[in-house]
């Protein structure tokens, strides 16, 4: 059952993520078409504040948004509720923090 | 599929009507006279005079005002009195069904309680903010808040719209479609002095966020009500008290 505060995380992460999947499109379509090699991604990833906060936002926000829709699922179609609900779903949500962060630390930081 | 064929005097189709109670039950195939201008309602009760004298089903107004006759016709919900044969009918058949979504009591006839009860649990009762001993409040009907009261107020609490909800089936505690329609025409009544308890109401367990949009309600409702607008009107309302705080 989902509660209010939750529909409002799912509609605000919706609404956050919108211009980012816009922009990583935009961004891939740019590197791809651009011909530029890991190397060079690399190198104007690394370090870089802008694409750090971009993508660390965009992992934030699809970890709420996709912990928040599969709940939905998998309350409905496989019958979890009460406390193994809400387990999954933190479990969804901090895997994806965790995937994703990584992905960012690797990308920007490391 | 045939249509207009089967409206011919002299012509006759198969209903398979589900017969049983709440303990279970099963199709019984019943061949019906067809004549022009038949409706759904008119071939029950046909099964029931002349074939069937136990046959349970519902029905008042037989002109669509009354909402008591609606019933799952072919696996859609409709208003039975206002539905034609010719209109519904798939390979010479019909298959009739209580509504989905409530407890069945008898063939064709289900409990509305918790239909009803949902209504009551959504506010939806108009508390008055005037006696008789007031001035008639003046509303003029070009209002914005007056003109969304009036496109939901038409409902005949006929139950088709909650059949038709796949969140009313999933969340058993969702207060449906009709609820929460009649909740947003009160929510736009500016004579209305219960919106706050409405509020509270709509946001709570199985209110207007168990809505997923998808306008099952609103492409069922006999009248073209749009339960599914008024919901989200609902989620707007519920959304903006939310950062006031007020709930
Ligand atoms: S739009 Fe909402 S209320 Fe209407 S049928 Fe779909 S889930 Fe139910
Ligand atoms: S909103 Fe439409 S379908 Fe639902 S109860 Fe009212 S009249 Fe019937
Ligand atoms: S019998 Fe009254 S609406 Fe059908």
């Amino acid at each position: 059952m989902p509660g209010l505060r939750l529909y409002l995380a799912q509609r605000i992460s919706a609404m956050v993520m919108t211009p980012l999947v816009l922009t990583h499109l935009g961004v891939m379509i740019y590197a791809i078409r651009g011909g530029l090699g890991t190397t060079e991604i690399l190198s104007r990833t690394q370090g870089s504040l802008l694409w750090g906060s971009l993508y660390g936002l965009f992992v934030i926000t699809v970890s709420i948004h996709a912990a928040i829709g599969l709940r939905v699922i998998a309350y409905e179609w496989f019958k979890l509720s009460g406390l193994l609900l809400n387990l999954f779903a933190i479990l969804v949500g901090l895997g994806l923090l965790a995937l994703g962060g990584q992905a960012v630390y690797t990308v920007v930081l490391a | 599929m045939s249509k207009l064929s089967v409206t011919k005097r002299g012509d006759f189709v198969k209903m398979c009507i589900w017969r049983g109670d709440a303990s279970g039950g099963s199709f019984v195939d019943y061949k019906i006279p067809v004549s022009e201008t038949q409706t759904v309602l008119d071939a029950v009760t046909w099964v029931q005079r002349n074939v069937e004298p136990g046959l349970s089903y519902r029905f008042a107004c037989r002109v669509g005002m009354c909402g008591s006759c609606a019933m799952m016709v072919n696996g859609r919900p409709r208003w039975t009195c206002r539905t034609h044969v010719s209109k519904v009918i798939k390979n010479n058949q019909i298959r009739l069904e209580p509504l989905r979504n409530l407890p069945v009591i008898k063939d064709l006839v289900c409990d509305l309680s918790d239909f009803f009860a949902k209504w009551l649990k959504a506010n939806g009762r108009f508390v008055p903010t005037a006696t008789r001993e007031h001035p008639v409040k003046k509303i003029s009907p070009l209002s914005r808040q007056r003109q969304a009261a009036n496109a939901a107020i038409e409902c005949i609490n006929c139950a088709v719209c909650y059949a038709a909800c796949d969140a009313v089936e999933q969340y058993p505690n969702y207060l449906g479609p009709a609820a929460l329609n009649r909740a947003w025409t009160l929510v736009n009544d500016v004579r209305d002095d219960g919106k706050r308890e409405r509020l509270r109401a709509i946001t709570a367990d199985g209110g207007c966020q168990c809505c997923h949009s998808q306008h099952g309600c609103a492409s069922h409702c006999p009248n073209e009500l749009n339960p599914a607008r008024s919901i989200a009107g609902l989620k707007q309302v519920a959304v903006t008290a939310i950062f006031k705080g007020e709930v």
